[in-house]
Order: C-alpha cells, then structure tokens, then sequence
C-alpha cells in the first residue's frame, strides 16, 4: 500500500495535498475494488471538513466521500466521468477526485506513517 | 450483499485456499466468503470468455428419501418433480402458506425413492423447520448434509474443455440440467450441468475432506478463481433473482417472469399465490448512474416502485437493475431512479439482460 509522504490522511481514507488537492487512498481504492462512476461536487461549492462532497461507485458498492477540510472546491477531475477507473489505477495522481481553496485545515488529520500504522 | 452479524462466521472447507488465492473475506449469509481474488470485473471476464470457478460450498444440501420422497416434494414446492427423471434436475421453489417464498432451490433427483435438495445458505436452518414440519405424515426421510458437501461451481463457455480430460464422465453427452455422478482429478464426485451465471458449466459436489485438493487442482487447470462479486454481476446480468432481493417471505413471486416454476398442483402456497401480483419484476437500464437497492423507482414523478439489485454490468458497460414496480406501471418504457434525490433517466428493458 502506498501513502505518499506529502500528504495528510484522514480517518475515512481520503487524501488531502498542500495544495488543496483531495483524493481517495491506496488502501480505499483497494477496499472498493473496480470503479464504475464518480459523482463529483459543483466548482465553487463551499463545504465543512466532514461533510460529504463526492461518491465513488464500485461494482460491488457506493462509497461517500468527506471533505478533509473546509473550503471552497475550485476544480474538479473531468477526467473521471470518462475513466472513474483513474481512481484505481493513479489514486495519487490522475485520480484525483476535487481540490479545495482550503480556508481550515482539519486537525483530524495524520500523517502518512500514522495513516499507514491505522490501516497496516 | 453484507451483513453484519452477532454469531461466530462459518467457514467452507476452502477457507485457507481462498486466503492462498488472495482473496478479500467478507461476511455473507453468516458464512465469511471471497468477495473477490484479482477484482470483480476481471472475474467476471474470465466467466463470460473462458472459464472460473466459484466455492458456493455455503449453500445447503438436504436428502429426501424414502416411499413418498416425491409426494412430499410435491406438495412442498410449486414445480413438478414426478417429471424428473433420476439424473435429472430442475429449479424450484419453496412457497409458504401466505404465498411468498420461503426459500428458492435446486432439486436434484437420485432415484425413484431420493432426492437432493439445494437451498440458500442464509436459508438453511429456516428450511430445514419448514420441511421439518410439513414432513409430518409422510413416509420421509429427510437428511441435512451441508456439512458434508462442499460445492463448487465451474463456469464458462470452456468449462466442458477444460473438465473433460480429468474425469470419467462424458460431459460431451450430458445436457443442461443432468445430474451424474464420476470421478474429477481423481476424487469421487457429483456433477450438475446447472449454474447461476447464464454461461454453461457444471456444479460440482465433492466430499468436504476432499474439497481443498480437488480445488487447487481445479486452480491447476487455468480456471480463474471467482468471488461473490462477480457472482452477483454475472447472475444479475442474466437476469436471475436472488433471494432476499427479487424473493422474500412477503414477496409474491409471480411478480417475476419465472411464472413457470408454478404448476397446478395441490402445493403449500396454492392458495396464496393464486391472486395476480400487485407489482412485477421489471429490468431497468441506465446511462452512467448505478442504481442499488432500494432506491426509489419513478413513473411521471409518482413513486411506483424500488430497486432490488443493481450493478453496473461489466458485460454491457452501463448500469443494470432489477426493480419491483406496481403492476399497472409495469408495461411504460421510461422511468426514472432517485439516486441521492436526483432523478436518472432508466429505460425498461427485457430480462435476462445478457443471453449466451
């Protein structure tokens, strides 16, 4: 399982970058298995840290995805509606899911030593 | 398709194979089953294109035997089984007195005198009650050997071909539906030409002691390990129901197009499933949007039904569903799907929606 270094974790498998940039983990990707569809949020849709933002569809399941801070989202990945199997195949890099202008961060969030303790 | 549960998880014979073969456990029925070994869409490729092979050691197998094995099956289960033959099987149902299902089932005919029956794993202590007590005043004998059978389930359109080497049977000659027994990569065996994936291929039932060897020697001839996962997306696919999903206690089953499973006969569930269903089974096809159970079916924006399964189907490359609608909604092409309060556009298609 990978977990980048740059990144911060949350408890309920997302992934959050400096630069505001969010997506679903290594081990969550793993867990859903075979990514069929993503529901993404509206660009410049403010959320809480917590709230649900985003769903990724499974063969087998639908998962909800938790905004890791508050902010407003500013982006989100076209790419996915086309190829949502991106998220299994590039979890850190062409899958991403939405980036956020983060106005407060989440203090619940680990580091990638601890987020790799949690689910090792 | 999980659920949680307070009892310990049985295990299948296969437990510690299916951990060798990488695959992720899951709760199903009170049993901890594969989900998925390399991923469920590749499973499922593997079963459609060439051939797989499933543990469904979970599901239960009873014996009846005994004078009146065939009148009592008769009077249990709406299909008729004085029309199989020894050797032959046949899909059948288990109707309680309200007419609802108590359970759906394979019946397998031994004999003149004894039959094996195939149920539901998640189903196997409330079967065994209801048969229990119609038994009474029957010259039965009836049997549980779940625990002795392991089953497995190898499925393909190269299953016969990949098979036919390793046993003295002649599959070549046997039909859909045949039941035989043989010897499999050297171990005794019984076969079926049955499945629960629309493809060809055979159920095979072999010793619990025997099961381990039998499947990694399986493994050895080039047939993919599959999951639950696909299980489910293959069946759903060829449009079969699940119990618990399209059948249920409540559930009238006419509501399904397997009307053909009840014949006119003095059966338990005679009375109550004579009445028309009040909603039917109807297949639904979607752009890109999966739809799961329970999500609300819409007709015109009125609220005419749910969803009893759905997946997005590896096959077709778009969303599936089965959903149960009021019956005088049934026959309108386009409805939609509620999904997280959004309606999605679901065109009504005939089932099964995949045909080899």
């Amino acid at each position: 399982m990978q977990t980048p270094s740059e990144l911060k974790y949350a408890a309920s498998h997302e992934w959050l970058a400096p630069d505001g940039t969010v997506g679903i983990t290594d081990f969550a990707q793993d867990q859903l298995g075979d990514v069929v569809y993503v529901e993404l949020p509206e660009v410049g849709r403010v959320v809480t840290a917590g709230e649900t933002v985003a769903v990724v569809e499974s063969v087998k399941t639908a998962s909800d995805i938790y905004a890791p801070a508050s902010g407003t989202v500013v982006a989100v990945n076209e790419a996915l509606s086309g190829s949502p199997e991106l998220v299994n195949s590039a979890p850190y890099e062409g899958g991403w899911l939405f980036k956020l202008d983060v106005t407060e961060p989440s203090g619940d969030l680990m580091d990638a030593e601890a987020y790799a303790a949690a689910n090792g | 398709m999980t659920q949680a549960s307070e009892t310990p998880l049985k295990r299948t014979p296969l437990h510690a194979a299916h951990l060798r073969a990488g695959a992720r456990m899951v709760p199903f029925g009170g049993w901890e089953m594969p989900v998925q070994y390399a991923g469920v869409r590749a499973e499922h490729e593997a079963v459609r294109t060439r051939a797989g092979i499933f543990d469904v050691s979970h599901m239960g197998e009873f014996r009846v035997s005994g004078p009146d094995a065939e009148a009592f099956l008769q009077r249990v289960t709406t299909n008729d089984v004085a029309k199989l033959k020894p050797g032959r099987a046949g899909y059948n149902w288990l109707p309680n007195e309200a007419g609802g299902l108590v359970d759906d089932l394979y019946v397998y005919r031994v004999g003149p005198q004894e039959f094996l029956l195939v149920v539901n794993a998640s189903n196997i202590a409330k079967d065994w009650a209801h048969l229990q007590k119609y038994a009474a005043g029957f010259d039965v004998t009836l049997t549980d050997e779940s625990e002795r059978w392991a089953l497995l389930a190898v499925q393909g359109p190269e299953a016969e071909a990949l098979l036919r080497p390793h046993t003295d049977a002649d599959l070549s000659t046997k039909k859909k539906n045949a039941f035989f027994t043989g010897t499999l990569l050297g171990h005794p065996v019984m076969f079926a030409r049955t499945g629960y994936t629309g493809e060809d291929g055979f159920e095979v039932f072999v010793e619990a002691g025997n099961a381990e060897a039998l499947w990694e020697g399986l493994l050895a001839l080039g047939l993919t390990p599959a999951g639950l996962g696909a299980r489910d997306t293959l069946r759903l696919e060829a449009g079969f129901p699940l119990y618990g999903h399209e059948f249920a206690e409540d559930l009238h089953p006419l509501a399904s197009t397997y009307t053909w499973v009840v014949k006119d006969k003095d059966h338990v569930g005679r009375a109550g499933i004579q009445a028309p269903p009040p909603v039917r089974l109807i297949g639904l096809a979607l752009e890109r949007v999966p739809v799961r159970e329970g999500y609300p079916v819409l007709l015109n924006g009125e609220r005419v039904g749910h969803v009893t399964s759905g997946t997005t189907s590896p096959t077709l490359g778009h969303p599936i569903a089965m959903a149960l609608v009021r019956a005088d909604a049934a026959n309108a092409d386009a409805f939609e799907v509620e999904v997280r309060g959004k309606a999605h556009p679901a065109r009504r298609v005939e089932l099964p929606f995949y045909k080899r």
